[in-house]
Formats: C-alpha cells, sequence, structure tokens
C-alpha cells in the first residue's frame, strides 16, 4: 500500500512529462480550466434511464417495465422469426452491396411503407400524392417532419401535442423548430379520453396549426378514440380549423392485432383528401427496435406539389445524416414484399398483441383477487403496449424500492415485459402501494 | 451571389460570416475551385412572433423553439383545396449525391462515376470487405437480439472507436478523458458536434476549410451555428495556401472552431505536412481556439491506420481540448450502415462524463438511439485480432489501388499534354480524391461530352476510376481543360 507521500508524488509526476532531450512540460489537464468546464450532467432521459437504472439492480427478482419493448412469456427480447428468415436472405444474397442509399432511403421500403399504412389501393398514393422518405424509426420521422414543418409549412409554425404524450415528442419538435402546445387527452378521473376537452382546445387552436394525433395505442395511456370519435375530430379539424394532422404510428398491429383496423383514424384522415403528415416505426411491429426502421410519409393535395416537398426534404435530411441506414429496412422490405413472409409476420404480430391482452387480464385478475382497493377496469380498457395505471410518483418510487418494480414516474408500465411469473410480483406491488400510500 | 477574390475575403473578416439559415433552393453553392462564395440571402433568424403565451385555457405552452427557421410567410391560405406547401420550390440536387442520380440517368456504355466517393475494385464494382461478411455472418450465427442500444450507442463499439482514433495505449483514454458516443457516420457524428457547439458555446463561430466538402456548410446552418471560411486550396501551386490558413485562424475570434480534415482532405487531397501540422497545433492552442476534426478517411491516405491518426493524436498529445467526429463509411465500406462517433477529448474525466450526458440529449430528439447492425460489425471486426488484422490488410489494397491508380493517370496525363503543363499534383495529392483544378464549365464538358461524373467543384474520386479506364480519363480532363473555358 502506498503512502500519501508516494501518492503525492505520483501525482506530481502524472502532471509533468519528460519531452524528448529531457525537458518537462506541464500537461495542461492540470493547469488549464476545461473549455468544457461550464457544461453540467444531464439528468437520464425519463424512459431509458429506467432501463439504466434497472440495469444496476442487483436484485434477481427485478422487474423492468419501462421502456416499451416487447418481451416474452420467459422475459426474453424477442427476434420474429420472419427477421431471421429475411436476414438470412440478404446475408445469403450476393448481389447485395452496402452502397450509400439515396437520401430518402430503399425506394421499395418507401412503397410498401406507404402501402402499409395507407392501403395497398389508396387513392392517395394512386394519385401521386404521397412522398414516403425512409427515416431513423419513429423518433426520426418526427424530427425531419418537424423540421421540414418549421421551414416550409405556410401555416403557423406551431404544434399541438395531447396531454399527456410520450415524454420525447416534447423535445423533438422544439428542437426542430415547432412552438410545442398541449390539448387536454387524458381525463384522469374517468381514466379515459377528454374528448370535450380535446375538442375545444382544438377550436381554440389556430386555423392551420398542426395536430399531433396517436395513430393507436396512444403512449402512455392507452386510451384510444371510438371510430365516431376520430370522425367527430375529424370535421373539426378539417372543416371547421384547417388544421394539419401529424399521425405518430408506433404500434400499427399492436394495439387490435390486425393491421388494417389499426390504420383506420390514419386512413379515414388521408381519404378525405386533406393534407397529412404520417410518421411511421417498425421498432415494435417488426421487433426492429435497434436497427431504427421508420417511415415519414407526406400526403400533399396536389401531386405536382410532391416532386418539390421531396426535392425539399432531402435538403432537411442531409446535413442531419446524409442518407438512412439500410440494414433494418431492407429486412423490412423483403418481408413486406413476399407474401409469405407477409402472412407469417401478421400471425407473429398477433401472436405478441395477444399475449398483451392476456397480460392485462391476469393483471387485472390479480388486483381483483387481492381486492386492492380501486377500480381497476381501466387495465382491460386500455389498449396497446402500456397501462396508465394511475399510481403517482410516491407510489411509484415505493413500487421500485421495495419491490423492484421499474417503470415511468408517470406510473406507465409496459405489459409487454410482463408475464405470468411476474404479474403476482407486480399485483402485490400495487396492492402494497396503494394501500400505504392511498391518493 | 457574389464571387470575391481569396483576398478580399479576409479583408471582409466578420461580414464574411454566414448566419445559419435553412439551405433552400437555388442558394446552395457549389463550391467551385477559385470562387468565394458570400451569400447575399437575406434568410436570417426569425423570432417566432403571435402566438407566445398560453393564450388559451387548457393549453400549456410546453416550450418555443430554440430558433425558427423559417423564410415562409405566417399568412395562411385559408382557400380550399390550396395545399399548403404550394410555395414549395423545386430545390437542386445534391451536388455530391446528385451526380450519381446523373450517372445512373446516362445511357452511354461510356460513362464513368467518379463522383461519389465510395471505393470500387478494378472491376469498378463495390466492395464488401471480406472481415465485413465474415463478421456479419458470425451475427448472424450467434442469434444476438436487436434490442435498443443505449443513447450513446454500443459500448464494445464507443471503445473500439476511441481506441482505433488515439491509439490503444492513450493516456486519454486510460484517464476517462475522452467522451465517445456513436454517431450516424460522418455527418450525424458532425451534426451532433456542430449542435453542441450551438448549445454550449452560442455565438461561437467554426471556421471552414476554403474548399471543403460540400455538407459541411448545410450541416452547420442546420445547427444554427455561424461559420467562415479559412484559405486552403492555392490554384496556382494546386498546393496549401499555408499562410493564408494561419492568417485567416489567427483572425477568427478567440475560442473559435477550427474545422480540420484529420487527413486525405476532401476534396483537395492536400493535407499539412508534420510540420505544418506542428504548427497549426502551436497557433490554435495560443489563439485559444478548440480544434474539430473531421476523420472520414482512416487509413485511406497512406495505408495505415495509425499513421493516418497522427494530426489527431499530435494535438491530444499536447494535451488540447479537441473534438473529432469519425466516419467508417469508407475504411470499413460500411457506407449504408450509417456507422461513425463524435468523440470530445477533454481535461478530466468529471467534465468527459458530464460533456457525453450531453451529447446524449442531442440525440434522443434527434433519432433517440443509433442503428445497431454497423456498430456490431465494426465491434467484431476490432475486436478479433486475426480479424482486425485481416482488415489492415484490405484497408491497405485499398490504399494501395488508389496509389497506382494515380501513377497511371498521371503517366497518361503527362504523356498526353504535349504542352509541359505539370500534373504531379495528381501524386502528391492523398487520398481518394484528386482536385483537378477544373471549373464548372469544364467540369460540365466532362460529363456532357465525355460521360464522365464528377462533381462541379472540379473533384474526381480515384477510388471510382479504374487502370482501364485511365487513358480515357486523361484524354477527357485534357480536352475539358485546353478547349473549354
Amino acid at each position: 500500500m502506498k503512502s500519501v507521500h508516494h501518492r503525492r508524488i505520483a501525482s506530481l509526476a502524472r502532471h509533468f512529462r519528460m519531452e524528448e532531450g529531457g525537458s518537462i512540460a506541464f500537461s495542461p489537464t492540470s493547469a488549464t480550466a476545461s473549455s468544457f468546464a461550464h457544461v453540467k450532467q444531464a439528468p437520464e432521459d425519463a424512459i431509458l434511464g429506467v432501463t439504466v437504472a434497472y440495469n444496476k439492480d442487483p436484485s434477481p427478482v427485478k422487474v423492468n417495465l419501462g421502456v416499451g419493448a416487447y418481451r416474452t412469456e420467459e422475459g426474453k427480447p424477442l427476434v420474429l422469426n420472419v427477421v431471421r428468415k429475411a436476414e438470412e436472405q440478404l446475408l445469403a444474397d450476393r448481389a447485395r452491396n452496402k452502397e450509400y442509399l439515396g437520401i430518402t432511403g430503399i425506394p421499395q421500403f418507401n412503397k410498401l411503407s406507404a402501402e402499409l399504412i395507407l392501403g395497398r389501393d389508396s387513392p392517395a398514393i394512386a394519385q401521386g400524392r404521397v412522398i414516403t422518405a425512409q427515416c431513423l424509426s419513429g423518433t426520426g420521422s418526427l424530427r425531419v417532419g418537424g423540421e421540414f414543418l418549421a421551414t416550409h409549412y405556410s401555416g403557423p409554425k406551431v404544434i399541438y401535442v395531447p396531454s399527456p404524450t410520450w415524454g420525447n415528442h416534447l423535445k423533438i419538435f422544439p428542437l426542430a423548430g415547432l412552438e410545442t402546445r398541449t390539448y387536454r387527452y387524458y381525463n384522469p378521473k374517468t381514466r379515459g379520453l377528454d374528448y370535450e376537452g380535446m375538442i375545444e382546445d382544438l377550436r381554440a387552436a389556430p386555423n392551420g396549426a398542426v395536430v399531433l394525433l396517436h395513430a393507436c395505442a396512444h403512449n402512455p395511456t392507452g386510451v384510444d378514440l371510438t371510430q365516431e370519435e376520430w370522425e367527430g375530430l375529424r370535421k373539426v379539424i378539417r372543416n371547421d380549423k384547417q388544421q394539419l394532422p401529424f399521425f405518430d404510428s408506433a404500434y400499427q398491429g399492436f394495439a387490435s392485432g390486425s393491421l388494417d383496423t389499426d390504420a383506420f383514424a390514419v386512413r379515414r384522415f388521408v381519404n378525405d383528401g386533406g393534407e397529412t403528415f404520417i410518421a411511421q416505426s417498425y421498432a415494435k411491429n417488426m421487433g426492429l427496435y435497434g436497427e431504427r426502421v421508420g417511415a415519414l410519409s407526406i400526403v400533399v393535395r396536389d401531386p405536382s406539389v410532391a416532386a418539390r416537398v421531396e426535392s425539399q426534404l432531402k435538403l432537411v435530411i442531409r446535413p442531419m445524416y446524409s442518407s438512412p441506414p439500410t440494414y433494418g429496412a431492407a429486412i423490412v422490405s423483403t418481408i413486406l414484399s413476399n407474401p409469405a413472409l407477409y402472412d407469417e409476420w401478421k400471425v407473429e404480430l398477433k401472436a405478441m398483441a395477444d399475449r398483451i391482452i392476456s397480460m392485462r387480464h391476469q393483471l387485472f385478475d390479480a388486483l381483483k383477487a387481492r381486492k386492492t382497493p380501486g377500480d381497476w377496469t381501466h387495465i382491460l380498457n386500455q389498449i396497446g403496449m402500456f397501462t396508465f395505471t394511475g399510481l403517482n410518483k410516491q407510489q411509484v418510487e415505493y413500487m421500485t424500492k421495495e419491490y423492484h418494480i421499474y417503470m415511468t414516474m408517470d406510473g406507465r408500465i409496459s405489459m409487454a415485459g410482463l408475464s405470468s411469473r411476474t404479474v403476482p410480483q407486480l399485483a402485490d406491488a400495487i396492492h402494497s402501494a396503494v394501500v400505504k400510500f392511498s391518493s | 451571389m457574389a464571387a470575391t477574390s481569396s483576398s478580399a475575403v479576409s479583408a471582409l473578416g466578420s461580414a464574411a460570416t454566414f448566419v445559419p439559415q435553412r439551405q433552400l433552393s437555388g442558394l446552395t453553392s457549389a463550391g467551385v475551385s477559385g470562387q468565394k462564395v458570400v451569400s447575399t440571402t437575406s434568410f436570417v433568424k426569425r423570432q417566432f412572433s403571435g402566438l407566445r403565451g398560453a393564450a388559451f385555457p387548457g393549453q400549456k405552452v410546453v416550450s418555443t423553439p430554440l430558433f425558427v427557421k423559417s423564410n415562409s410567410r405566417t399568412t395562411m391560405t385559408l382557400a380550399a383545396g390550396v395545399s399548403k406547401f404550394e410555395a414549395v420550390t423545386m430545390a437542386p440536387p445534391d451536388p455530391i449525391l446528385g451526380v450519381s442520380e446523373a450517372f445512373r440517368a446516362d445511357t452511354s456504355d461510356a460513362k464513368l462515376n467518379l463522383g461519389v466517393g465510395a471505393y470500387r475494385t478494378e472491376e469498378l464494382q463495390p466492395l464488401v470487405l471480406n472481415v465485413v461478411k465474415k463478421a456479419e455472418k458470425k451475427m448472424l450465427e450467434s442469434g444476438e437480439n436487436k434490442e435498443y442500444l443505449p443513447i450513446e450507442g454500443l459500448a464494445a463499439f464507443n471503445k473500439a472507436t476511441a481506441e482505433l482514433l488515439l491509439g490503444a495505449d492513450s493516456p486519454a483514454i486510460k484517464e476517462g478523458r475522452v467522451a465517445t458516443v456513436q454517431g450516424l457516420s460522418g455527418t450525424g457524428s458532425l451534426r451532433l458536434g456542430a449542435a453542441f457547439i450551438q448549445r454550449y458555446f452560442p455565438g461561437a463561430k467554426v471556421l471552414i476549410s476554403s474548399p471543403t466538402w460540400g455538407n459541411h456548410k448545410n450541416i452547420f446552418n442546420d445547427a444554427g451555428v455561424p461559420w467562415s471560411e479559412y484559405r486552403y486550396f492555392e490554384p496556382k501551386t494546386v498546393g496549401l495556401d499555408f499562410e493564408g490558413m494561419m492568417a485567416d485562424i489567427k483572425d477568427a475570434p478567440s475560442g473559435s472552431f477550427i474545422l480540420l480534415h484529420g487527413c486525405a482532405h476532401n476534396p483537395t487531397g492536400i493535407d499539412p505536412t508534420p510540420e505544418q501540422w506542428e504548427k497549426i497545433a502551436d497557433l490554435i492552442e495560443e489563439k485559444g481556439h478548440m480544434a474539430f476534426f473531421d476523420v472520414a478517411y482512416q487509413g485511406f491516405a497512406s495505408g495505415s491506420l495509425d499513421q493516418d491518426a497522427d494530426s489527431v493524436r499530435l494535438f491530444v498529445k499536447r494535451g488540447l481540448e479537441i473534438l473529432v467526429a469519425q466516419s467508417y463509411s469508407k475504411n470499413l465500406g460500411l457506407y449504408a450502415e450509417r456507422i461513425g462517433a463524435i468523440n470530445a477529448v477533454v481535461h478530466s474525466s468529471d467534465v468527459a462524463v458530464r460533456v457525453k450526458s450531453q451529447l446524449k440529449r442531442l440525440a434522443r430528439p434527434m433519432y433517440s438511439n443509433p442503428p445497431v447492425h454497423g456498430a456490431k460489425i465494426v465491434a467484431n471486426v476490432v475486436g478479433d485480432a486475426a480479424l482486425f488484422d485481416e482488415w489492415r490488410a484490405e484497408m491497405e489494397m485499398m490504399a494501395g489501388r488508389i496509389k497506382t491508380v494515380r501513377q497511371r493517370l498521371y503517366d497518361d496525363l503527362s504523356t498526353k499534354d504535349k504542352s509541359g503543363k505539370d500534373w504531379s499534383f495528381v501524386l502528391k495529392q492523398i487520398g481518394m480524391f484528386s482536385f483537378t483544378g477544373l471549373n464548372r464549365a469544364q467540369s460540365d464538358n466532362m460529363s456532357d461530352k465525355w460521360h464522365v461524373y464528377m462533381t462541379k467543384d472540379g473533384r474526381i474520386s480515384l477510388a471510382g476510376l479504374s487502370l482501364a479506364k485511365c487513358s480515357y480519363l486523361a484524354d477527357a480532363i485534357i480536352d475539358s481543360y485546353y478547349n473549354v473555358q
């Protein structure tokens, strides 16, 4: 063990370096203040930080219900069989190379993505009114769309997002250059949709404002509009306010298990001939999370506008990352263009959606069995990957500390991270938290 | 747009600073050789007014943008049936990527694509490196999952990339003074660096070389960072205007960022000598500037990964804080996988941790987390001793082919051009590109008459040239140089 003196001398010696010729030079690491000294530590991202905290926890019974990533009944991440098949096909294809994609990505991928969300028989596609650019998953599509609007939209540069919404929306749009405001959405009393509040706020918003809509499986609440409510909303947005809908579609196929059903709202809006922005993600429904695959589609009124819009879209993308990554999009393209693989995908997708629905039932039953105070039917009614439990920050912190349940502070849990094995633990945790800290 | 001579640019001083603006149609500069572009556009940062404040009950203003990039009117078209994007004008094709589009459209058998810097074999085919194929096979066989990477990217990749750049035994790495965040190749890494400068060094200017890669100015414009140029290319000597470069760096306000190409300068192929690098480092230190290195060709310049990193390592050895953007597009042939990194080498590990956290905070609202595939390929190649050696050999082969092609082109030009013009710059220039000295009209002649596609600033990518085509290219260059003004 070195003495204090040894350590001090060693420390000093590190600050001096022997240059060639024997002269000593100060290492500026000790002498000069860093030009970055004023940079503060950023807090961990609220959602991704949950996984960071989870990873640090040594407990063998820890459960990660933070980030929306699908887990099997065994609690393992899942790579779809069709994805593996597609990968093998790509690897074996001698004609493939890694040359730069065009700025807007793989043309076949773009075409198939537009068809997936809008329907193969979409009039907008047939009329040449849809521009699609491959982007980096949902986030990248939203950011590119936002930056394009901030520069080129002739309406007010303001976007309305639901309250609450995915936390990253509140960061993406301001940085893209859009003033970001909220409209009422979730009613905590009913744990359902505040339809009147939503309509009122959008009526009061400026004409022509951009309105962000979750296509299905609202994140974080799981509360979606009914078809009638979508129609009511559409009339206000299109007829009364001429506002621009910007759909975030991250869960197509995951909400109901049906790709077409989950695209209802997007298609209803696009089919009325109005202009629409759509951000698509394949992170969840194809399990391609880390490959960052998505698409931005812009539906314009007029085909003559489409080419000009596409050319300017490229000017947004080029200084951001030049062109998108090929691998994930090539997987998607392979699957969507092959009828057998497409069908196989639909089956695997439905299986994931069904497992989540079964977790909902299991959790609801477990809370009922424990006679946990409160009405928990929202667990059954909410749609998609997440449940907005209604638990508060204090209860959540307690559940993390005592039961090693990792979730976001807003009370959102990812049902996709639950299994039959962990449902009892979660039910115990919720029960205990609710009893201890009744709100 | 006014074109000014190089001496006038420095005389303009701060007037030659470009206010960040969205690059819009008709206003992009192709950076034609010899022409200094001073933008006369009036696009400025516009404060968005009129809709601030929570005017309506139940609405919460979450935040206003840092700055609004716009040239559009806020009046709206209320007439039904008119697109809200009617006023959008057609943008010109990208000066570099647009060349490949034009090449693809050309039906001539004689066509030659010397536009984008993508390596081609002697048969003019794209190349996927053997080590990459092996790595991908290994990755598929190991059945790894596709979970989100953390915002900062794949840890194994970040470690490997910092070590490749600085040396595995680098004290800076050992002392935890290097913040590395995986980025979307060179462009994405530069953009993160630029966004970081905009937020943490507001008002600081970046100096970029004249000429430089065409996309640099777009990146800084969209990030909202003002920039100006330092003299670099001297057409008379077809070499480095070192005095001009040093004078412009000296004149820049203290605390400016100096964008330096680590090696194989794009588009000129002209690199400072080691002695010149020392002087550049002296001056940057003296003026309190910060070097921002763009390292897109490590291994491609000399064939040696270590040698090509000498400039960066010099600065780090001096104890200077630097930013470095890296790309694996060329040296590992991973173009479309978009794999690179932004590094900050700083004075202490505490600072490195904080800087990394803020880089992450910029990446999250841009794309959340980076793509996993390319990162795993790099980590697998670098992490396996046999694959790493094989990579070095493939790297040397690629760089070697380019040197061979340079020699043949030089020989053909010297033989065919009877005027005695000195074409030796073709041999002296380093890396993928040669800056031919052809002007815009001459470059147009190359494509129109000879079906040789290159960027309009006179840059040709030797990576796209075969020995078999050297003679044809020499004819085309000689014709364009002498017969077109």
